[in-house]
C-alpha cells in the first residue's frame, strides 16, 4: 500500500544513515511534493552489502522549489528541482507553505 | 621503523572519477593482468565488453526522439513508459525504467546524478566527462541557470526549468522540442540535428 499520492507535501528525513545512501545531503529536511510514484525497487543500501532478499520500497519522485533549497543561488520563481526518494526517507506534512 | 601514517597527504593523491583517474587506472590495470594470467579473462574478452558498453551511443538517442516527433500515439507511449516505448524501437534497455521529459515552449529539462554517474548507457553509451565531473554534479543543482549558460543557453526566465536529479533507479531523456518545418523533413535529417546536449538538457533549440 502506497503512502502517498501524487500532489501530497511531504518532508524529507536526515535518518543519519551510513554506507550506500541515496538520498543526498542537499535534499535532507527540505519539503516538496509529490508528482510520480515509480514502483517498488531494492533497497540500495541492503543491495551495497550484498543482500538481496530485502523488502522492495517505494520509491517517489519528489519536486522541490529551487528558491527554498538555494535560497543564494539565482532561480526562477517556478524552477523545479526533481529527485527520487524511497519510502522510508519521506514524512508526511500538513503545512504546505513552503512546497512548489 | 614505526609507520608514520599522515592521512591528509594520501588523500591528496587520491584524483576521485576525474578523467585523470591515476590510482584506480593502476589497480584495474593490475587486476585485468592477474587475471588474464590465471585464465580466468582472456585480453579479447575484455575488449569485447568494452566495445559492447560503446555501442550505444547518440544515434539511438536521436532516432528515439525522431520518432516521437514524427508519431505523436509514439510520443504518447514514450511518455507513458519510456523503457517499453523505447524497446519497441529494438533498442535493448538495461536500467529499470526510462523516464522521458519534454521540453515545451514554457518548459525545460536537465538532467544531472549528483551521487554519481547515472545516465541512461544502454542508450545514450556512455556520459561525456562533464557530466560526470564534480563541478557539473554540485552546479547543476544549485545553479542550472549557470551552467546552462555556460553551454551558450540563455534561458529565458519565463521559461520554467526542472533539473531531474537521477540519485536512484531512474535514468531520464530530454524530448526537446521539434524543429520548424518538421514535415518537410526526412527521419535521416532530423537524426542528424539531433546531438546528446539535448538528450542531457544542456542544449535546447534543434535547429
Amino acid at each position: 500500500m502506497m503512502r502517498f499520492a501524487v500532489g501530497d507535501h511531504v518532508r524529507v528525513l536526515a535518518l543519519g544513515k551510513k554506507g550506500h545512501v541515496r538520498i543526498p545531503h542537499y535534499i535532507r529536511h527540505q519539503t516538496g511534493r509529490v508528482v510520480n510514484y515509480c514502483g517498488t525497487y531494492l533497497n540500495p543500501e541492503d543491495l551495497a552489502i550484498g543482500k538481496t532478499g530485502g523488502k522492495a520500497v517505494d520509491l517517489y519522485r519528489v519536486a522541490f522549489a529551487q528558491t527554498t533549497l538555494w535560497p543564494d543561488a539565482d532561480h526562477a520563481l517556478h524552477d523545479r528541482l526533481i529527485i527520487e526518494i524511497y519510502d522510508h526517507w519521506l514524512a508526511p506534512i500538513e503545512d504546505t507553505r513552503h512546497a512548489p | 621503523m614505526p609507520h608514520d601514517h599522515h592521512h591528509e597527504e594520501h588523500e591528496a593523491l587520491v584524483i576521485e572519477d576525474e578523467a585523470g583517474n591515476i590510482e584506480a587506472q593502476i589497480i584495474v590495470d593490475a587486476l585485468q593482468e592477474v587475471l588474464i594470467r590465471k585464465g580466468l579473462l582472456t585480453a579479447h574478452e575484455v575488449t569485447a565488453a568494452i566495445a559492447k558498453l560503446e555501442s550505444p551511443g547518440i544515434h539511438l538517442g536521436a532516432k528515439i526522439v525522431a520518432k516521437a516527433w514524427t508519431d505523436p500515439a509514439y510520443k504518447q507511449r514514450l511518455l507513458q513508459d519510456g523503457r517499453a516505448a523505447v524497446q519497441e524501437l529494438e533498442i535493448p534497455v538495461t536500467e529499470a525504467r526510462i523516464i522521458v521529459v519534454e521540453n515545451t515552449a514554457t518548459r525545460h529539462n536537465l538532467i544531472t546524478c549528483t551521487l554519481c554517474s547515472c545516465y541512461p548507457r544502454s542508450i545514450l553509451g556512455q556520459p561525456p566527462s562533464w557530466y560526470i565531473s564534480k563541478a557539473y554534479r554540485a552546479r547543476s543543482v544549485r545553479e542550472p541557470r549557470r551552467i546552462l549558460a555556460e553551454f551558450g543557453l540563455d534561458l529565458p526566465r519565463d521559461v520554467q526549468l526542472d533539473v531531474h536529479d537521477s540519485n536512484a533507479d531512474m535514468r531520464y531523456l530530454v524530448l526537446p522540442e521539434p524543429p520548424a518545418a518538421l514535415h518537410l523533413r526526412t527521419p535521416e535529417d532530423l537524426e542528424a540535428m539531433i546531438t546528446r546536449d539535448h538528450l542531457i538538457g544542456v542544449a535546447r533549440d534543434v535547429a
